[in-house]
């Protein structure tokens, strides 16, 4: 997805990750997973650069589908689709 | 067309038979699961090695741990005594660091100046700490082995250790078993 695509997404769900380090972003994001559908869409904001690494390849293992990522200043949007 | 005579296809199934044998066999040897051999009681070595534990966990792989040596130093309970102790399992429980939150670094320990400036900096970055790791790792059902030749060798009983669910003692026949069915294995 480009950047203008990824702007206009509207998540179903968001987890604010943005005060812990790695993995504290990713086990955010397995406990909100399972409060969403499948096809529903989730944001992940995370100040940990590694994040932006490690939730596509989550997503990879798991069966999810990754959008991608916005950076904004100090912190990234990571969105996916379940 | 050519034909297939009868002792063919049987000979065919024959081999079916086998791969499908072999392939159910492979497919049983590599779980998706780590095991990890931590023997080291550095504060930094267990640390990797919870964060590992971690990251593999929310990546729904089995994670077992099989804690030994050094390592059994970071599951004492500091809150809680054992009696009935010799007196070289005495002093090497006075030696030893009484529970996770009194681990050394192993570099930079600086008398105990260096784990302290490392929490602090962990906090300021958010990184869980150690207690609230192994904490989580209890709710992912991460299994801890302690193996029970350590016990005996480091003076460390039972009713020393910390509360945790899935806590259970074997020796390294347990930790060989486990290892063999794994897709990764490291030794910290």
């Amino acid at each position: 997805m480009t950047q203008e695509e990824l702007l206009t997404i509207k998540a179903d769900t968001s987890v604010d990750a943005r005060g812990t380090s790695c993995p504290g972003p990713l086990l955010a994001a397995k406990k909100a997973i399972g409060t969403i559908e499948k096809g529903q869409i989730m944001e992940v904001l995370s100040a940990d650069e590694g994040t932006r690494n490690d939730i596509p390849k989550w997503c990879n293992k798991k069966g999810f589908e990754c959008l991608g990522t916005v950076e904004e200043s100090g912190f990234y949007k990571i969105y996916l689709k379940k | 067309m050519q034909q297939v005579t009868e002792t063919q296809a049987v000979d065919f199934q024959k081999q079916i038979d086998e791969l499908k044998k072999k392939v159910s066999m492979l497919e049983g040897m590599n779980q998706d699961q780590l095991s990890i051999a931590v023997v080291s009681g550095d504060f930094d070595k267990v640390l990797a090695a919870m964060v590992i534990s971690l990251g593999a966990a929310a990546m729904d792989m089995e994670v077992k741990l099989f804690f030994s040596f050094w390592s059994l130093a970071a599951l004492r309970d500091p809150k809680k005594k054992a009696h009935g102790k010799n007196f070289v399992s005495k002093m090497f429980g006075i030696m030893l660091p009484k529970g996770k939150d009194k681990l050394k670094l192993s570099n930079m320990n600086m008398g105990g100046m260096g784990p302290k400036m490392i929490k602090s900096i962990m906090k300021k970055h958010g990184v869980l700490s150690l207690e609230e790791m192994f904490k989580q790792a209890g709710e992912f059902g991460i299994e801890i082995t302690i193996c029970e030749m350590s016990m005996d060798l480091m003076g460390i009983k039972k009713e020393e250790l910390i509360d945790y669910p899935n806590l259970r003692f074997a020796g390294a026949v347990t930790f060989a078993g486990d290892a063999g069915e794994s897709s990764a294995q490291l030794f910290i």
